[in-house]
């Protein structure tokens, strides 16, 4: 490891470190803050680290994180609950195979429509098996508070993180930035993109799905409406690409504004949230297309510094 | 002779209706330098897409050392030995020079990574004229820059076929002349290469011996001089009256 990699990762441990006595030292509304932001954190990071370097912009962020929830609510009883993201971790990663399978040889457009699809679906069948038992929603009462909801979700964070450092030094990290950058290259060179593209998408959902079982006893009450919401998957979207997905933090230097603003925003003007989404998202598109990420790189190298 | 490198027999490529490529048939010996020439719409590239996977073909047999090519996806023929460059020219946008020639050491047929793969780069790019530009971005390069570093990519992978889509293509006069002795130096140190080419003095100065095609069929077969000088090449190109 090199000085600087070591410097990294120390500040890295100190960051993670300060955010872990936020229970401690933080009030009940910053612990409620902070736990979505982990929860974004998760979803973000994971979801750029396929999304970044490919360029394929996945939809599919809800799915993977409702069928997370519903494991919890189906389970939460009859199995200790540390083994529930696990569970769900294993049933976001086959169900990313599946889709994975299916969509990736599509491109552009048609993979966003069909991710974006895919969460309907999902959650259609989830409202159609309990139409057919007769169910409706599902009461998640645990013991646990929020603040173990925060330190899981910590760690799941640091988890993504830690994957998100090995693969990006990684073949399979070199192999999906040439993926991104020219398919026909790619495949000429000797990589099997379709078999990369799966196995990097398998990881956002298995971290989404692992993300939704942690937090469903923070929903108390869990049904295929909201645990499937579509606007999950924007919101995941437009923070990564707000910070940018061109490094590992880039997805969390968004994530931290966007929440509080969102927060804002949801009490100021509770109607007006999807505006704000929209006008957020044209925003990053014309103003920063590289996100916080691309203005820091401008910016070093303007002004010399490394 | 030298041992059989690429066999290709009875190769047929249909899209619809079409008969671009028909009952193709020849071979290309180790260390040899094969041209495959032919006016436009011949199917020259329609048979090097074919022995790279970019499609495969509707009959017929490419055996690369006894090994079938035809109907393997593109990523296994690349590491099975047969490495490429593009019509027109295909590199990473968003990558430096090096990692542009890396990317075609790490998963092709000889792999290299790390610090052995950046090593074997850098000296790719010193080969082709390059070592100065190792970390530049691929956007600050003229033409035939980009086109070195796309031929380094496509070496980085240690090939047993090298295949040279029209590489000489759209270069100027002084530029050509670097071309041709940059592939010249290939042959040298013993690369097995084909060379589809519109370039005449290229392949009567680089090729061992060519094929000719037109409209999807091999006409004529030999060194340069005797196939160029085959009066059905001379119909093809220039029609009945030179013939």
């Amino acid at each position: 490891m090199s000085a600087r990699e070591v410097r990294n990762l120390l500040v890295s441990a100190v960051l993670l470190g300060l955010c872990a006595l936020l229970p401690i030292y933080g009030s009940a509304y910053w612990l409620t803050m902070g736990t979505t932001m982990a929860m974004f954190a998760v979803l973000a990071t994971s979801w750029a680290l396929f999304s970044g370097p490919t360029h394929y912009i996945s939809l599919a962020t809800a799915a993977f994180f409702g069928v997370g929830t519903f494991v919890t609510g189906l389970w939460f009883q009859s199995l200790p609950f540390w083994s529930l993201p696990l569970i769900a971790a294993v049933a976001g990663a086959a169900l990313a195979a599946l889709v994975g399978l299916v969509t990736l040889r599509l491109s552009g457009v048609y993979f966003v429509i069909f991710t974006l699809g895919l969460a309907e679906m999902v959650r259609q069948v989830f409202t159609w098996v309990q139409n057919q038992t007769g169910a409706r929603g599902m009461y998640v009462l645990t013991s646990l508070t929020e603040r173990e909801i925060f330190w899981m979700l910590l760690a799941l964070g640091t988890l993504v993180y830690l994957a998100g450092w090995l693969i990006g030094r990684s073949r399979l990290g070199f192999a999906l930035r040439i993926i991104g950058n020219d398919e026909t290259v790619a495949k000429h060179s000797g990589i099997d993109t379709a078999r990369a593209k799966v196995l990097l998408f398998m990881v956002p959902g298995a971290a989404a799905a692992a993300a939704g079982a942690m937090l469903a006893p923070r929903y108390i009450y869990i049904e295929p409406a909201t645990a499937f919401a579509p606007l999950l998957s924007f919101q995941v979207v437009i923070m990564a690409l707000l910070g940018g997905t061109g490094r590992l933090w880039g997805p969390i230097a968004g994530v931290i504004p966007f929440t509080l603003l969102w927060e804002v925003i949801t009490r100021q003007a509770p109607n007006q949230t999807l505006l704000l989404l929209g006008l957020a998202f044209l925003l990053i598109v014309y103003v920063l297309p590289g996100g916080f990420v691309g203005l820091w790189d401008r910016a070093r190298r303007r002004w010399g510094g490394r | 002779m030298s041992k059989t490198v690429l066999q290709v027999r009875g190769v047929t490529k249909r899209f619809g209706g079409l008969v671009a490529v028909k009952d193709m048939a020849f071979d290309v010996h180790q260390h040899e330098v094969m041209g495959i020439i032919g006016p436009n719409g011949s199917g020259k590239s329609t048979m090097i897409n074919m022995i790279s996977g970019t499609f495969a073909p509707s009959a017929g047999s490419i055996l690369l050392n006894g090994r079938e090519l035809a109907g393997q996806p593109a990523h296994r023929i690349a590491q099975l030995g047969v490495a490429r460059t593009f019509q027109l020219v295909r590199l990473l946008p968003e990558m430096s020079v090096l990692d542009n020639v890396i990317a075609g050491a790490a998963f092709g047929y000889r792999r290299r990574w790390g610090h052995s793969a950046e090593t074997f780069a850098r000296d790719l790019l010193a080969r082709v004229g390059l070592a100065h530009a190792a970390g530049l971005p691929v956007s600050t390069l003229t033409y035939i820059d980009t086109k070195r570093v796309e031929l380094a990519r496509a070496l980085a992978s240690d090939p047993e076929v090298l295949l040279l889509d029209e590489w000489l293509a759209g270069l100027n006069p002084t530029e050509l002349a670097t071309g041709i002795a940059l592939i010249r130096s290939l042959r040298d140190e013993g690369r097995t290469v084909i060379l589809v080419e519109h370039v005449m003095d290229a392949i009567r100065s680089l090729c061992d011996r060519c094929v000719v095609m037109a409209s999807g069929e091999k006409i004529a077969e030999g060194t340069p001089a005797q196939a160029l000088s085959d009066p059905h090449v001379i119909r093809a190109y220039l029609g009945e009256d030179d013939a």
